[in-house]
């Protein structure tokens, strides 16, 4: 049994507000509180804190998680730096023809360019292919405008690769922040509706040949040409994207005859 | 260990919720979830049981701790960017003071007000989170109030809504 009117402390008032109270313990807080006007207006001020903060940010949790929180990725991540790991490991220790092989997978899965700036093209990718009405700034019928505007942010020559032969029409294209400065952002559309872009962006590293990155649904084939960086994702079909990437690789390469619309 | 990842995922939604509620930035918050979940991945193994949400809890909220002290030795970089703000519709206002009213506070006391009211914690899972005894929460909850009353001196009263609560059964 306990006395009503018991001194009730200040951990019980919180201890009330929050649902932590022992149920024996209830009735005398509610009795203390009609008695004692100071302390039920410091409860209700605490439960409308609360309630302001729940209001506040409650909603966070029910927006969809945003694509780099997704765990499969970050497993694969995860997997991709540990084999790499390993692979070092190993490579330190087996001289020769192995030391190839896992040296090879070692720059593939840890590069940076595969894993930074790939990301941010596969990002953009998923968030313009699905817009219906505004997926470009600029419409491919102002192809020749567009690639002049671009080249422009980019400081360098950006053409837009001409895919009509494998069934694929430029839609158009936007800027977007890039990891250093800014990149250009082509997009492609096949006769299904099925949709391409190609992302570029300024950045200094070796030439490499193209490679491929698995992003679950989405796939893409990156490569560096003369400092800058081009990443063709679409749908992860891999040979026909691969298809794809292959001729606006021979369009795009600097030394090559430059078929592009500019 | 595909429970593991089953409560992993799950718990994803609210550490965005309280990481967004403890740093105010929305780029900031998703860097910190982010880095839990990579943690989190990484000492799977040494996960034996328990309460996977108290434990993602417990990382992130040391997480955030670090970044508050490698961010106090470096000087004059405060991001008080509100990112989310235009999404914000009703509760604008009163939105804003409360994002004062949090930033005010010092990072142990918002966390234990954070945990028990957003989150919805028991004083002794957060006792556990922040690895101190659960009298501690309390008096960094109690403290929490109070400094947050402070700074929302101005907030109208409603006196009969008070009593009605207060006599509540």
């Amino acid at each position: 049994m306990m006395d009503r009117e018991s001194p009730v402390t200040e951990d019980e008032l919180h201890a009330f507000v929050d649902g932590e109270l022992p149920a024996d313990r209830q009735a005398a807080v509610e009795a203390w509180l009609a008695a004692h006007p100071e302390d039920a207006a410091r409860v209700s001020t605490w439960r409308a804190q609360s309630e302001s903060i729940k209001a506040r940010y409650a909603g966070i949790a029910l927006e969809p998680v945003p694509a780099r929180l997704e765990l499969a990725r970050l497993r694969r991540l995860e997997r991709r730096w540990t084999r790499a790991a390993a692979a070092a490991v190993i490579a330190a220790f087996l001289i020769g023809g192995l030391l190839g092989w896992f040296g090879r997978e070692m720059v593939e899965g840890g590069s940076v360019l595969g894993k930074t700036l790939t990301t941010d093209a596969i990002d953009a990718h998923k968030l313009y292919v699905v817009e219906v009405r505004h997926p470009v700034e600029v419409p491919g019928a102002e192809a020749a405008h567009l690639v002049q505007w671009l080249s422009k942010r980019l400081g360098y020559d950006l053409r837009a690769p001409d895919l009509a032969a494998i069934g694929l029409k430029l839609v158009g294209g936007r800027l977007l922040p890039g990891p250093s400065g800014a990149a250009g952002f082509l997009m492609y559309e096949g006769p299904s509706g099925e949709r391409f872009t190609l992302y570029s962006a300024r950045w200094d590293a070796p030439e490499t040949a193209l490679r491929y990155r698995d992003a679950g649904q989405i796939a893409a084939f990156y490569w560096v040409d003369s400092n800058r960086a081009y990443v063709m994702s679409g749908p992860a079909d891999r040979d026909r994207l691969r298809m794809i990437a292959q001729s606006a690789y021979d369009q795009l390469e600097t030394r090559g005859p430059g078929k592009g619309s500019s | 260990m595909s429970a593991f990842a089953k409560d992993l995922e799950a718990t994803i939604p609210a550490l965005r919720r309280y990481a967004r509620a403890l740093t105010r930035d929305a780029e900031i918050a998703d860097d910190l979830v982010q880095d839990t979940l990579v943690r989190a991945l990484r000492s799977q193994h040494l996960f034996h049981g328990g309460d996977v949400r108290s434990w993602l809890y417990t990382i992130l909220t040391n997480l955030n701790r670090n970044r508050l002290r490698s961010l106090a030795r470096r000087p004059a970089l405060s991001p008080l960017g509100d990112a989310d703000a235009p999404q914000m519709a009703g509760p604008e206002a009163g939105g804003r003071d409360i994002e004062r009213a949090l930033a005010a506070l010092v990072e142990d006391q918002r966390s234990a007000l954070l945990l028990v009211v957003l989150e919805g914690l028991s004083y002794r899972e957060v006792a556990e989170v922040q690895g101190v005894p659960i009298g501690t929460v309390m008096s960094r909850l109690a403290r929490a109030r109070a400094d947050q009353i402070l700074s929302r001196r101005r907030a109208p009263r409603a006196p009969s809504r008070e009593m009605n609560e207060g006599r509540s059964q």
